[in-house]
């Protein structure tokens, strides 16, 4: 008997032999026969004027094919990049949504914007070409703060765009909201920043593109989280490639977090230029280009009010905040500071009343883009840390007044005051576990010791829930989406009885090849050994939208399920005809359609070899074969979430925070594979710290040069930052997903942020501090401890 | 990375033959370098490779004098039983310099001869008042380092050793950089008899001597000695990792943990 291999095994990843054998195939092991390399020539300058671009001596040297410029591909007719999510302002306008040339023309507006693309016989060739091209630049003034940037008199991103305003939105209801704050007992005030960050996946972008003039015919290779989009985005809307001459595949990828789930001008001008130099061409980025062209995550500065009662019942939120869309509008840009952000605020609470305003807003910097969790941990981080405020100046216990406020499961579904309908979850289960996980009640005993050793102890704990399982059409197309975010999946039965899937969502770490094929193997009882998922290809994969949004499992596994149930259903049907039986009578129990009652059956096997030998199969009604195909749209989004609380111990002498503990308690709905789902925490939890104590990306506000454009000065969290995590799921099942699966790939970046930076504050609460932004770097926690220190020696 | 020669001399006169065109450089792990190469911010006609060049590598000791060969990898000076005998901060120190990688490659007459002002070992030569030698003279730790990478040497001149006296007593306590691990301040203190040194990486351009803390532990070589002073800012970085306030700051923390490892506390992180 073979070892169960379905839901809930904690089997090893299919896909690390590959891996760890040194046998993946990345785009950058793609080689194709004549093959060029190609290089960007990117801004050095933040804001300029191109007023002219002399290639001339640059196109003379060895080995160089060609050169092409932005005119280039005007002349050639190439479109802009798609924004592929509007917003609306408050009024019902639609957002100032600027044209995004594929490489600069006029202007450039961010360091690091392309201006000309360089392809020669071998990378050392194109790479010193590259430094002969001359561009004339006219510098302009920059203006990189989102504050400076809705200032009278800042420098215009777009000339015919006012105060750099992309739109002004807003969620909820003002009235109400207001009505609220006036009969409030209590308002808790917060500022903060959320900082922006650099996804930095562990494989850079790259792009090979292959012209074949015989068939008229593209294909290119890239790093994307969704090739299918990818392929109608930049065929449809770019480079006018009719779709069945377009191929996108997208092949082993080294980790994505977000970053590699837009259309980027590289892939666009790869594919073209393979055309016109009639030649294959490989482009790879480097890590520094990478800082510069990869999109960035988050970026917000938001003020926000909580009232409360007497008691400390939340009575109503208000949020206003400004986020930073870069110098252009990326392809989802506009929809993580609004939808995923504003109906998030919610959280885990009752809160009856909501107003949210966000105004985006244009800067020279590299665009800004979903980034793991994207816009929920800012306002994750947002909504706990006001609620911690509010704790310590109510004087309520920080659990309590959470406890307090909580949606109760009884009250599932819960319709919040922003949009989403909560279907599922117990957030007072998720919290009572963490407590006890992490021995809150011992933690007086901890600081204490901590103290002895001349270490300020802090606890933090954070509440929250998640949006995720992008994405219920209809209500994304409500809320601007410009098309639908279903998902699809084939399963192929083959003669033998063996399994190949196809599927739409795209395999960049989160062991997909694993976790589907357990779907399937807990379905038709086959084994996993005997399962292959296929997927990142457009011409063997049907159609999909891939992979973000934790929607992988949430979408595509209930698409899958739903394809290998009309295999079921096609094999009873084949079975009550090979056993003489109705179709009504057959069960499909551990692999074999059975006549329900009698010991008379059919294995799948057996069902399968009819299907294709057609021998006693029922051909004037089925046909002949056994492949099944589902497309399936959501109802609603998931909503995952869960209690995180962590420990630090911060060194007041030089300000350095130490994590030294971290808890986490999430509800993610029914787990496939325990193993991979933990691997899935870590790392998202790790980014979540990156974030808390580590990452920034800094730009010099008077050059808007990037400080930070390197490991050494953009700090990546490292496995000794790290203390070992108490990693617990307690899951309530979503009532919509096969299986009542909720998705886990972002919950860890979700919950992290605000866990670590409520402890840090508390373990500087003694000196009146309430508030520390991220991230929290010794130098920041070093000043607000000496600036207490010195306040307080002023007073005596 | 630019095209360049790469030539591997048999001894030191061919090697400095090879670089008196004054742009070849030359290479011993090439740490530094090559990443500088890679990022085409250096592009040498060729580089000089003097890690087979024999009688470079090696730690002797001699009376109260230890001498470590200018081909040393970190690693080899972190774990030479010679050295955590003798100068036991200075082997702690070569442990904590880069990573695994770093340390197994970087050799110490490349650190040195670089001048990197987040180097750690510049702080140990500039404390212990060692000597740098070189294929034609002997420099004093104290004319050494002139600024910013910038040392005595000339152009063609190679390190071939560093001879460090044996002190008394010494401590490094280094605050890394949380990004590039590099020292973002590093004290090193060495006490011979009644006289002490205290040399400063990562808080300035160059490596320097920190007077005002000398004299106040040449009179009490404890860590409370120090709680009682401060030292200006003036002079010291302001980058996004630390201003120069948090700097002089750090300096006077590190060179407390510095003088509490000098009298036996375990280095603490």
């Amino acid at each position: 008997m073979n070892a169960h291999t379905g839901i809930g095994a904690s089997i090893l990843r299919k896909e690390d032999r590959r891996f760890i054998t040194g046998k993946g195939n990345y785009v950058a092991d793609i080689r194709r026969p004549g093959m060029l390399r190609g290089v960007f020539l990117r801004s050095p300058h933040a804001h300029a004027r191109i007023k002219g671009i002399d290639t001339k001596a640059a196109a003379a040297m060895d080995g160089v094919a060609a050169i092409f410029t932005g005119a280039d591909l005007a002349a050639d007719g190439v479109g802009g990049l798609p924004c592929a999510w509007g917003v609306s302002n408050a009024d019902g306008t639609p957002m100032k949504e600027p044209a995004r040339s594929a490489m600069a023309v006029d202007k450039v507006r961010c360091v690091g914007d392309a201006v000309a693309f360089i392809v020669a016989e071998t990378l050392e060739q194109a790479l010193v070409a590259a430094e002969a091209v001359v561009v004339d630049y006219e510098p302009l003034p920059a203006v990189v703060s989102m504050l400076d940037a809705i200032r009278p008199g800042a420098p215009a991103v777009f000339d015919d765009i006012p105060n750099n305003t992309c739109f002004d939105w807003e969620c909820g209801d003002a009235q109400a909201t207001a009505a609220a704050f006036a009969k409030a007992a209590h308002v808790a005030r917060i500022s903060l920043v959320n900082n922006r960050l650099v996804g930095n996946p562990m494989e850079p972008r790259a792009a090979v593109a292959e012209y074949d003039s015989g068939r008229d015919h593209y294909t290119m290779w890239t790093t994307s989280q969704f090739p299918h989009v990818v392929k109608v985005l930049m065929g449809n809307f770019v480079l006018n490639i009719p779709q069945h001459k377009l191929r996108i595949v997208a092949p082993d990828v080294g980790g994505g977090f977000g970053v590699k789930q837009f259309l980027y001008a590289e892939e666009v001008i790869t594919t073209w230029a393979s055309r016109k130099t009639g030649r294959p061409i490989k482009w790879i980025n480097e890590r520094s280009d990478g800082f510069l062209s990869d999109a960035h995550g988050r970026d917000h500065v938001s003020e926000a009010e909580l009232a409360l009662d007497e008691s400390g019942r939340f009575l109503g939120l208000k949020v206003r905040t400004i986020a930073n869309m870069g110098g252009y509008l990326s392809t989802f840009g506009p929809n993580i500071p609004t939808n995923l952000y504003g109906l998030l605020l919610a959280g885990v609470y009752t809160t009856p009343a909501i107003h949210c305003e966000v105004k985006g807003v244009f800067t020279n910097t590299v665009p800004v883009d979903a980034y793991r969790g994207a816009g929920r941990p800012e306002a994750t981080f947002l909504l706990e840390r006001l609620v911690d405020v509010a704790a310590s100046e109510m004087n309520i216990d920080k659990v309590e007044i959470r406890r307090l406020n909580m949606i109760d499961a009884s009250q599932y579904p819960y319709q919040t005051p922003v949009i989403v309908k909560y279907d599922s979850g117990d957030p007072k289960a998720c919290l009572d576990t963490a407590l006890k996980e992490a021995d809150w009640a011992g933690f007086a005993e901890r600081k204490a010791a901590s103290k002895a050793r001349g270490l300020l102890r802090g606890i933090g704990v954070c509440t929250y829930i998640e949006a995720c399982g992008l994405a219920p059409s209809r209500i994304v197309q409500s809320l601007g989406a410009r098309a639908g975010i279903f998902e699809s999946a084939t399963v192929r039965m083959h003669v033998t009885g063996d399994v190949t899937v196809l599927i739409g969502t795209h395999n960049h770490g989160q062991g997909h090849e694993t976790t589907f094929a357990q779907i399937v193997s807990e379905m038709l009882s086959v084994p996993t050994d005997k399962i292959e998922i296929v997927f990142g290809d457009t011409d063997k994969v049907q159609f999909g939208l891939g992979t973000y949004g934790s929607r992988s499992l949430a979408v595509g596994g209930t698409a899958l399920a739903k394809a290998t149930n009309k295999i079921i259903a096609k094999g009873a049907k084949i079975a009550a005809h090979m056993l003489e039986a109705a179709d009504t009578d057959i069960v499909f129990e551990k692999g074999s359609f059975k006549i329900a009652g009698t010991d008379r059956s059919k294995s799948l096997g057996e069902v399968v070899g009819a299907a294709y030998g057609l021998v006693n199969f029922p051909i004037d009604v089925l046909e002949p074969g056994m492949e099944e195909k589902a497309f399936y749209d959501p109802v609603n989004f998931t909503y995952p979430g869960g209690a995180h609380i962590a420990e630090v111990e911060i060194d007041p002498e030089s300000g350095v925070v130490e994590l030294v503990s971290y808890v986490a308690v999430d509800d993610i709905g029914t787990v496939i594979n325990p193993m991979i789902v933990g691997g899935q925490l870590h790392g998202g939890i790790a980014q979540g710290v990156g974030q808390a104590l580590y990452e920034n990306c800094v730009y010099d506000e008077a050059s808007g040069q990037m400080l930070t454009g390197s490991f050494m000065d953009y700090c990546m969290p490292r496995a000794d930052n790290l203390p070992n995590m108490q990693i617990t799921t307690q899951s309530t099942q979503c009532t919509h997903t096969s299986f009542g699966v909720k998705g886990c790939g972002e919950v860890g970046t979700i919950g992290s942020p605000a866990t670590v930076i409520n402890a840090v504050v508390d373990a500087l609460s003694h000196l009146g501090v309430n508030h520390v932004d991220m991230p929290a770097t010794p130098g920041r926690v070093w000043r607000l401890i000496h600036n207490s220190a010195t306040q307080l020696r002023a007073a005596e | 990375m630019r095209e360049f020669a790469y030539h591997r001399p048999g001894d030191l006169q061919a090697a400095v033959a090879l670089l008196a065109d004054g742009e070849s450089r030359p290479v011993s792990g090439g740490m530094t370098l090559l990443p500088t190469m890679k990022q085409r911010l250096a592009a040498p006609p060729a580089l000089v490779d003097l890690s087979t060049i024999p009688g470079m590598a090696g730690v002797t000791v001699e009376g109260r004098t230890v001498t470590v060969g200018a081909l040393s990898t970190h690693e080899s000076v972190a774990s030479s039983p010679e050295i955590v005998a003798c100068i036991p901060a200075l082997a702690s120190l070569a442990g904590v310099i880069g990573d695994p990688a770093v340390r197994h490659r970087g050799t110490i007459g490349g650190s040195v001869a670089n001048a990197d002002p987040g180097a750690d070992y510049p702080a140990a030569v500039l404390g212990l008042d060692a000597t740098v030698v070189t294929d034609r003279r002997e420099i004093g730790a104290d004319d050494f380092f002139i600024g910013l990478f910038t040392t005595a040497l000339a152009p063609d001149e190679i390190i071939t050793a560093i001879r460090f006296p044996v002190p008394d007593a010494a401590g490094y306590a280094k605050f890394r950089s949380q990004a590039s691990r590099f020292a973002l301040v590093g004290v090193f203190v060495a006490r011979f008899g009644p006289f002490v040194r205290v040399a400063v990486t990562g808080a300035a351009p160059c490596v320097f001597r920190q007077k005002d803390i000398e004299e106040v532990l040449a009179r009490d070589f404890t860590p409370s000695a120090l709680t009682r002073i401060s030292i200006a800012p003036s002079g010291l970085n302001s980058d996004i990792h630390a201003d120069s306030e948090y700097r002089a700051h750090l300096v006077m923390v590190m060179a407390r943990r510095a003088v509490e490892q000098a009298l036996g506390a375990p280095a603490r992180p």
